[in-house]
């Protein structure tokens, strides 16, 4: 049986750098930035290269919308075990609802049985794209995804909520978000990456007529907080906790 | 007409709504959500949601789950984790795990809104009617279990004070009674960081930070934490932030407003004493 796997990457910002506003405030100042797979894309690719590695997933197809530079991150998800990857190349800056019109459009010519994505990205922590493409595709989708089982077309998935967790049952074609306690992606060793140039990408233009209706107009820093103190030992804590009425 | 409505996933998400109202300056209805698959909710409420000019819920993984599928379906703008008001069509919101703040412009009705409700008023409902629908849809998606991990503690989100632990405690067993212990003595709700999730030592939704739970306590403890970007972000707006870690060097002290370097072992037991004297 052919199982096709779709997995949507985004370039961002290193995670654990620090970023400021641009002086103006009219953007995130990325001069200089070091760019990773979005953490939780990631986590999607290594759930993707390990369905292929059991013998479930036949293909895996990884996207990036964005600038030509995301060709690093498509490189990178290669490298990791993904068959190819399609590049939509585009320099706007859009929300999740043409990220998912973008997607959507792939998912017309691709036809893949799953798509797994990241739940989030870390640099808009928007949480949409997932979940606006289940909608326009009438797909089922499971968020939040902490196990992955696939038997045939059937896809049984533990989620993570409020409270706990929760356990659905999906039929393919279907969608997947991941959450943090999936995977823990394997690390790729420089020949791994080296091998995966010869692997195909392609470059294709963005042809959905849809704009963004969430444009970002401004940054800031958040205000700090005041500046604290140490103490000295746990009596002192304890005076200091009462004092501030907390209790 | 411009109206809210106010969509509950849970009942405790109800005192929120007034003062969210209160800051788009418009009347409210609101909707206790039932418990059903994404899909079946939204599809659910887009037969009503044109009638609104705002769909919003307080961030919760729920409201995650199903507001942006109902955003999908209605092909309008959606805006996560808004933490104020500017104008009708301007609101801000946490980018880059809280590290900055956007502020984003909508454009088109309804705007799909989940936001932080420490950021607005609270207070109970009063002259808002419920709105009532009957959930008819099928699901694609089919619930096979569900486990809620009920522990007695206070709810985490709305806890006046929240004791968290990191991987320092090595164990579930471990952070159950040092964490836990010390918590049900100050009657606090208990958190953790992503570390100590990952490492199994506390159940996943314990976890505090960017990709967790948006705590807002009076008073935060945090024992053992080193204080992450990812762990602040779920933390800063707490009143008072009180660190306890062998790593006089660690990150969190520059945000705690109150540091002691020292063992968590040590400390805790001896902070229960004190505090209860």
């Amino acid at each position: 049986m052919q199982m096709k796997v779709m997995v949507p990457i985004k370039r961002v910002v290193d995670p654990y750098a620090k970023v400021r506003p641009l002086a103006d405030g009219s953007a995130v100042d990325t001069t200089g930035a070091k760019f990773e797979i979005n953490p939780f894309d990631e986590i999607a690719v290594e759930e993707a290269v390990r369905l292929k590695e059991k013998g479930i997933a036949t293909e895996i197809v990884v996207v990036s919308i964005g600038k030509s530079e995301s060709e690093e991150q498509l490189r990178k998800a290669l490298a990791i075990g993904a068959d190819r990857a399609i590049l939509l190349e585009t320099d706007m800056v859009t929300d999740s609802s043409v990220i998912a019109e973008c997607l959507k459009q792939i998912v017309s010519t691709e036809q893949p049985a799953l798509i797994l994505m990241g739940k989030q990205a870390t640099d808009d922590d928007a949480n949409q794209a997932g979940q606006m493409l289940a909608a326009k595709l009438g797909w089922p989708i499971a968020t939040f995804a902490a196990k992955v089982e696939v038997n045939g077309t059937n896809v049984s998935v533990t989620r993570e909520t409020d409270t706990g967790e929760q356990v659905v049952e999906l039929v393919t074609p279907a969608i997947i978000t991941t959450d943090l306690r999936l995977n823990e992606p394997r690390y790729v060793a420089l020949p791994g990456i080296i091998k995966a140039r010869s692997k195909p990408l392609i470059r294709q233009a963005v042809t959905t007529e849809s704009s963004s209706k969430v444009n970002m107009t401004h940054v800031e820093l958040p205000p700090s907080r005041p500046v604290g103190r140490k103490v000295g030992n746990v009596a002192e804590l304890a005076a200091a906790i009462k004092e501030r009425g907390v209790l | 007409m411009s109206k809210l409505l106010f969509i509950a996933f849970y009942e405790s998400d109800l005192s929120a709504a007034p003062g969210f109202a209160k800051a788009l300056g418009i009347d409210y209805d609101t909707f206790l959500a039932p418990s059903v698959p994404s899909d079946v909710f939204a599809k659910e409420l887009a037969k009503i949601a044109t009638g609104y000019s705002y769909i919003a819920s307080p961030s919760s993984m729920k409201s995650k789950d199903a507001l942006p599928y109902l955003a999908g379906l209605l092909d309008t703008p959606m805006v996560t984790d808004v933490i104020s008001v500017v104008s009708p069509t301007t609101f801000k919101r946490p980018i880059y795990a809280g590290s900055m703040i956007a502020t984003v412009e909508t454009i088109g009705n309804p705007v799909v809104i989940t936001f932080r409700p420490n950021g607005f008023e609270k207070g109970l409902p009063v002259s808002a009617s419920t709105v009532t629908l009957e959930f008819t849809e099928a699901s694609n998606v089919k619930v096979v279990s569900e486990s809620n991990r009920g522990t007695g503690r206070p709810d985490l989100g709305s806890a006046k004070i929240v004791v968290s632990g990191g991987r320092p405690l090595k164990e579930a067993a471990t952070f159950e009674s040092v964490i836990g212990g010390f918590a049900d003595s100050l009657g606090a709700a208990v958190g953790a960081t992503r570390a100590a999730v990952d490492s199994g030592i506390a159940p996943n939704e314990l976890q505090v930070g960017q990709t967790g739970k948006v705590v807002v306590p009076d008073l935060y403890i945090a024992a053992g934490i080193s204080g992450s970007t990812q762990h602040m972000a779920g933390i800063k707006d707490s009143k008072v932030i009180v660190a306890i870690n062998t790593d006089a060097n660690a990150p969190i002290f520059e945000m705690a407003d109150l540091g002691l370097v020292g063992d968590l072992y040590t400390v805790l037991p001896e902070l229960q004493t004190e505090l209860k004297s």
